[in-house]
């Protein structure tokens, strides 16, 4: 019991943290809305899915790799936040307290959790602005679009517990930020997200096909009804709902032992 | 009946340095212990094994009757520590700050929300509850994060360099609420580079060097271990400093010490004020002239310096030692 209310006071503690930062949740709206407008307007014209280079299908198919990405960028934050606790003594002190082990790590990624969902809500609106049709190729509905919202906000949960691991290895929040945020460039560009992955080469291919962020992608893709479903043979573009389900929980169980483990180590 | 307070042997080293090598501890019920010593030489690594943020490599401890290295989670619940940075979220107020602490100590929010304007009135902080911790100044800040280490209040409270970086005024502040803690029964270890703090507050002070315990008593056993009272005279020219110490050695209780590129000579003696007077005649009459000269009774500084002093030679010519072999 202790663990899931430890977890709460410090989910809220970072809550009202973020509502005093507004600029921090601006710029994490920002940042999104800025690459769904760069993409759509300057790849969109020379983008090919499928057989075809219309701007409308590339805007249709950019979006689910847009909204994965920006879950993925969680990361940085939940990084910074904590590296930033331990830089000003607060994981010390909270240490020294008799709470549960995994609560303030817990506690930051589930506040993370709720400001990615509130970007993530901005950003699908921006997105029905500028021209995102759900089944413009294949017929979905409210519970599917549901589901993929899900899927997407378990992988941003799982990549923030990555995020609390290097937070808890860096030294300063600063290092923390750029730490939690170079690595995620190949992982979301070497994938399915922003381009066909059959027009790369073949080692690329099934890295794209393969890594864990594409099986997101696809499974967003097939649940909103978007074009230009990956048609590799690999098992995660085939069953791409259950591969980013068992990739999120498995990046979950590794990332919160190994995170939880270096929490009870910490040292400032 | 070991004391709230109670290590044993306490190693703990960082690569090749012994931030502790051997180090006991007993601090009875209801005393405020000072661990004194300059930076590096591992008070906080001591205050961070006792308080469970670090495990030792060896030696035991034993934190309020429970063993710190095998009940962790219930040393936590009977202390409270106040580490050497102010450790409040600067996001959140003075009061949102002490109610998280007092749930994190598995208080319902309400009674935490209490305790925390309890401790805000006590503190004179009532006036900046609601402001976040941002706008508070550096002695605010201090006080939030005694009164965070207060919340339970807590038999055993771990203080490190409480009043580091802090003005006059504001260490004369925490000094007075320390002292009413203390009269309140709660047992104290407080680390301070401060000789006077700890002159000031501690009932007992160990005095740490290297990892290691080099003295450890009350303030006047201490103050007795470097010698009473000594004369101390400048002379004006350095030819008269062999004469006066002539002088002098037929006053003293000891050896003479002469600081010759200061032309100071400095005695142990017995006899006050009237002793002083007789060596001033007889300097005079010898035709020695005095730039300065004084009774000097032994602060906690000449303790401190005298044994921390005489260890920093035993280090250097160990490691000239070291230096020679290679």
């Amino acid at each position: 019991m202790s663990a899931v209310n430890d977890s709460l006071v410090i989910a809220r503690r970072n809550l009202i943290r973020m509502t005093r930062i507004p600029e921090m949740i601006l710029f994490g709206v920002i940042q999104p809305v800025m690459f769904v407008v760069l993409f759509t307007y300057v790849f969109g014209g020379s983008m090919k899915i499928g057989n075809t280079t219309d701007p409308q299908v590339y805007k249709n198919f950019l979006m689910a790799g847009i909204f994965a990405q920006t879950v993925t960028f969680a990361t940085a934050g939940a990084g910074a936040g904590i590296a930033d606790d331990m830089h000003k003594g607060l994981i010390d002190r909270f240490r020294s307290l008799p709470m549960a082990r995994g609560a303030v790590l817990t506690g930051r990624t589930v506040a993370d959790l709720v400001q990615t969902a509130v970007t993530l809500l901005v950003l699908a609106i921006v997105a029905l602005i500028v021209g995102w049709r759900p089944g413009s190729a294949e017929p979905t509905n409210f519970g599917k679009i549901l589901g993929a919202f899900g899927l997407l906000l378990l992988l941003g949960y799982a990549f923030t517990w990555i995020g609390a691991l290097i937070g808890l290895s860096v030294r300063t929040p600063e290092a923390a930020t750029s730490g939690g945020l170079i690595w995620l460039f190949p992982v979301t560009f070497i994938s399915i997200a922003f381009v066909d992955s059959s027009q790369m080469t073949p080692w690329l291919r099934h890295v794209a096909d393969w890594n864990p962020f594409s099986a997101t992608v696809q499974a967003c893709r097939q649940l909103f009804g978007d074009p230009g479903l990956s048609q590799s043979s690999a098992w995660p573009m085939q069953h791409p709902v259950w591969a980013s389900l068992i990739y999120s929980v498995l990046i979950i169980i590794v990332f919160r032992t190994l995170a939880v483990r270096k929490y009870r180590s910490a040292t400032a | 009946m070991p004391g709230a307070i109670y290590a044993e042997g306490l190693v703990k080293t960082f690569g090749d340095v012994r931030a502790l090598d051997g180090v006991d501890l007993d601090v009875p019920e209801g005393t405020v212990l000072g661990l004194l010593g300059p930076n590096g030489a591992g008070k906080t690594t001591a205050v961070r094994c006792l308080t469970t943020l670090l495990r030792p490599d060896s030696g035991s401890a034993v934190v309020a009757g429970i063993d710190v290295l095998k009940h962790p989670d219930a040393v936590r619940r009977s202390i409270g520590l106040s580490g050497q940075f102010a450790a409040v979220d600067e996001y959140l107020t003075g009061r949102e700050n002490l109610q998280m602490v007092g749930q994190l100590y598995q208080m319902k929010a309400k009674p935490a929300k209490a305790r925390a304007d309890e401790l805000l009135a006590q503190f004179d902080l009532a006036d900046a509850a609601d402001r976040p911790t941002k706008t508070y100044s550096g002695g605010m800040r201090r006080r939030l994060d005694l009164a965070a280490a207060l919340v339970v209040s807590p038999p055993v409270m771990f203080m490190d360099e409480p009043t580091t970086g802090l003005d006059p005024r504001n260490r004369q502040l925490l000094w007075e609420v320390i002292k009413q803690l203390v009269s309140g029964g709660t047992t104290l270890l407080l680390t301070t580079q401060y000789l006077e703090e700890a002159d000031h507050l501690a009932h007992d002070i160990a005095v740490v060097d290297h990892g290691r315990l080099i003295a450890q008593g009350t303030s006047d056993q201490l103050k007795a271990r470097t010698g009473g009272e000594r004369v101390e005279v400048v002379v004006h020219e350095s030819d008269d400093i062999r004469p006066a110490s002539e002088v002098l050695r037929g006053f003293g209780k000891g050896d003479v010490t002469v600081e010759a590129h200061m032309r100071k000579l400095t005695v142990p003696v017995t006899g006050g004020a009237k002793l002083l007077a007789e060596v001033i005649r007889e300097l005079d009459t010898r035709g020695i002239e005095i730039d300065d000269i004084g009774l000097r009774r032994p602060t906690l500084d000449d303790v401190f310096l005298s044994l921390t002093g005489h260890l920093a030679e035993v280090g250097n010519e160990e490691s000239d030692k070291k230096e020679a072999a290679k």
